[in-house]
């Protein structure tokens, strides 16, 4: 029984009725930017689904034996592993099913893991599975570090945030580096559908996890997923964070089917009406990772950040312009 | 012995034979990464795909870890499942390998023994797989290349018993077995698909009682590779022993069916005995070397020198008692090593069997021949010389060197 994102508009009703896959009871923090994404995540599955997820926070906060949040079928092997787990998991049900060893006709597979395994440690077995077209759903939950082990940098931790590896110093102002352009670089595995994704749009979240779900082939989900002990922000300003990630282009919605890429209204509403862009001070500030950054003499990470968020904006405006 | 089937003699180098068995087992996912000298099982594996030979889907990854985590999962949504390595590749795959046995996902695992870097060598030698040795998996060492086709049909049997659960394996000497080309006795198609079967599940019970195949089922949802704190991730690992200790009745059954059908058997399936029984002295060994140390064991019979030799099929787990009973009674043993344990006076074949003699009131001399590293050729010569260094401790009653690297320019 599967249902089109087309026919299924995701209405509050819609959500409520539907019975939560990802349980309550799990171990996360309150205000879990993650937690609150996996929960909607597995509100738009359509059918039979078997999630695979790297090791990271949500998976050691949603499967303390003997318990376990998930009410499907759930693997965990490695940090490295969710994509490779995944293209075992789309070979052995492709050939189990012509063999009559599995009934379903069809089973989505989810292959979910946080920054670490995403960007960084498990990027090679991301693109080998995409480069060898599974089928699946690559989900990635960005907190913008390794929030598990206590808070170190990572390819998508941004510039100027203090983490335990990269700690505001006296003489190095927290991590150096912008956040590696994840989605630029799996959208050049010529997938068929990428996307991006906040989770405080939550009806565009849920939409673009179907939509991904439904492509036959790989497709690839970013969500932007504030984490409150990491970024040393207030539990309740989770979706606040979630929603002036996208205001402020930090982090703008955006999906590319088949390579054609288009802004999601929240962002583009703000590409129609440039005046409603706010500065990425309104989005900085009451993070605690970047307190220092609000002193005289780093103001010039601010503007660097500042100003390498505007020029991605500029050219992401572009690239949905050309497609 | 009852008749054997009907065989077909082809020739067939290890590689191949391995190749062959897998092609005929039955086999839904084969994930693998090419590395010398395995790439051959890799290759003629994709030819049996090519031209659809096989119902198997091949995923060739773009590295050993990938391909160990992919036939993990495969394994774990209950496909039958077949991987190859050696080396290098199996180095990276190290922490998979632990992750493989912990999930009790019964992957069947060629390894083409190879030397490890640095400096790089590709050649033979079994320090990629003694490497593994606490890894979890049950570990066959073969002989020839008909052993190899023969322990491959009988691993994935072995492996998903339900008492075993566990991975299995096979290492075969990389170039001296993986591509030399012997005649291989092969079954027909049918009698490996009969002798193998469908994969069976063990069941298990679930948070509401009710008993459901232990694989990924989205009828039966299941956690898999969960986080374990302390108060329970001991009882996981014990439950592994457990396993690896039925593993050492499976294996030797499975010897046995194995041999009903063909009409070959491999000792007990954990140790062969040649020439053991009234020996005096006796060399333990592990793989293709046996084959030469067969040779010299009949030399020295028709000398009227009492010689022996044990071949240890199974090194994990580790036929403790076999070794034991087998041994005791000899007047000095060696042990060959195709791996060096640095700084661990010895190999690990030589730390194993002399833990297994502790325990017996016996203790005869045992010294240890580390050989044929990065494929350094060992002469029936210098393996003779092992004998006679044996012959020597009996003459004398003395050890003179507990530790000789056969063939080494010092």
């Amino acid at each position: 029984m599967t249902t089109t994102s087309q026919e299924w508009k995701f209405t509050t009703k819609d959500i409520a009725e539907k019975p939560d896959l990802f349980l309550s009871g799990h171990r996360a923090c309150a205000g879990c930017g993650p937690a609150t994404v996996l929960r909607l995540m597995m509100k738009a599955t359509r059918g039979p689904t078997i999630v695979t997820e790297a090791t990271g926070c949500m998976e050691v906060v949603s499967t303390i034996y003997p318990y376990t949040s998930w009410a499907v079928p759930w693997l965990h092997t490695a940090f490295e592993t969710a994509a490779a787990n995944a293209s075992g998991i789309d070979a052995a049900l492709k050939v189990m099913r012509k063999k009559g060893r599995v009934k379903d006709e069809h089973v989505d597979i989810i292959a979910l893991a946080g920054d670490g395994g995403t960007f960084d440690i498990g990027l090679q077995a991301l693109s080998g599975a995409v480069e060898r077209g599974h089928d699946f759903l690559f989900v990635l939950y960005d907190n913008e570090g390794y929030m598990n082990t206590g808070i170190q940098r990572s390819g998508g931790t941004p510039m100027g945030a203090a983490t335990t590896t990269t700690p505001a110093g006296t003489v190095i102002p927290g991590k150096l580096q912008a956040k590696k352009p994840i989605a630029e670089i799996m959208l050049a595995h010529e997938m068929d559908y990428v996307a991006t994704a906040s989770a405080y749009y939550w009806r565009d979240l849920l939409t673009k996890v179907r939509k991904g779900l439904e492509v036959e082939g790989p497709a690839f989900l970013h969500i932007f997923a504030p984490c409150p002990r990491g970024w040393r922000s207030d539990p309740a300003k989770t979706m606040e964070y979630s929603k002036l990630a996208v205001e402020s282009c930090v982090f703008p919605v955006w999906e590319a089917i088949n390579g054609k890429r288009q802004l999601s209204t929240p962002s583009k509403l703000i590409a129609l009406a440039p005046q409603k862009k706010k500065p990425i001070t309104d989005y900085l500030k009451g993070q605690g990772r970047y307190r220092h950054l609000f002193t005289p003499q780093n103001k010039h990470m601010l503007d660097e950040k500042q100003r390498i968020t505007d020029e991605r904006w500029e050219q992401l405006l572009k690239n949905c312009e050309q497609t | 012995m009852t008749k054997s089937v009907k065989q077909e003699m082809i020739g067939l180098n290890g590689d191949e034979a391995v190749a062959y068995a897998v092609k005929q087992s039955d086999v839904d996912v084969v994930a693998a990464y090419p590395i010398t000298p395995q790439t051959i099982i890799v290759e003629k594996f994709s030819e049996y795909v090519a031209n659809g030979e096989v119902e198997t889907e091949f995923v060739c990854t773009e590295s050993e870890h990938s391909a160990l985590a992919a036939s993990l999962a495969a394994s774990a949504t209950g496909a039958r499942t077949f991987t190859a390595s050696a080396s290098a590749g199996l180095a990276l795959m190290h922490e998979m390998l632990f992750v493989t046995s912990g999930c009790r996902a019964p992957v069947v695992m060629a390894i083409a023994n190879r030397a490890l870097s640095a400096p790089l060598n590709i050649h033979g030698d079994q320090s990629d797989s003694m490497a593994q040795r606490d890894s979890g998996w049950i570990h066959l060492y073969v002989e020839n290349a008909q052993e190899a086709y023969d322990t491959v049909i009988q691993a994935f049997r072995i492996a998903e018993k339900s008492d075993v659960l566990l991975p299995v394996i096979v290492g075969l000497d990389g170039f001296t077995l993986s591509h030399t080309l012997e005649n291989v006795r092969v079954l027909s198609d049918e009698d490996v698909k009969r002798f193998v079967g469908v994969r069976e599940f063990l069941n298990v019970l679930t948070h509401e009682g009710k008993s459901v195949p232990f694989k990924l089922d989205p009828a039966n949802p299941m956690t898999m590779g969960p986080i374990a704190m302390p108060n329970y991730y001991y009882e996981f690992k014990r439950q592994q022993d457990e396993a690896m200790q039925n593993a050492l009745t499976a294996i030797q059954d499975l010897n046995e069916e194995f041999a009903t059908v063909t009409g070959r058997k491999y000792g007990n399936g954990l140790v062969e005995m040649y020439s053991l029984d009234d020996a005096d002295v006796a060399v333990v060994c592990v793989g293709s070397a046996c084959g030469t140390l067969k040779t010299i064991v009949d030399e020295l019979r028709q000398e009227g020198i009492k010689a022996g030799l044990l071949r240890l099929r199974t090194f994990r787990p580790l036929p403790v008692e076999a070794l034991r009973s087998a041994l005791e009674n000899m007047k000095a043993v060696a042990v060959m090593d195709k791996s060096l344990s640095f700084g661990g006076e010895g190999g690990a074949v030589f730390h194993e069997v002399r833990h297994a003699l502790y325990d017996s009131k016996k203790h005869p001399p045992i010294v240890n021949y580390i050989y044929g590293l990065g494929g350094r050729d060992s002469s029936p010569r210098e393996l003779r010389g092992v004998y006679e260094d044996l012959l020597q401790i009996l003459k004398t009653g003395r050890v003179e060197k507990t530790l000789t690297y056969l063939g080494l320019r010092e």
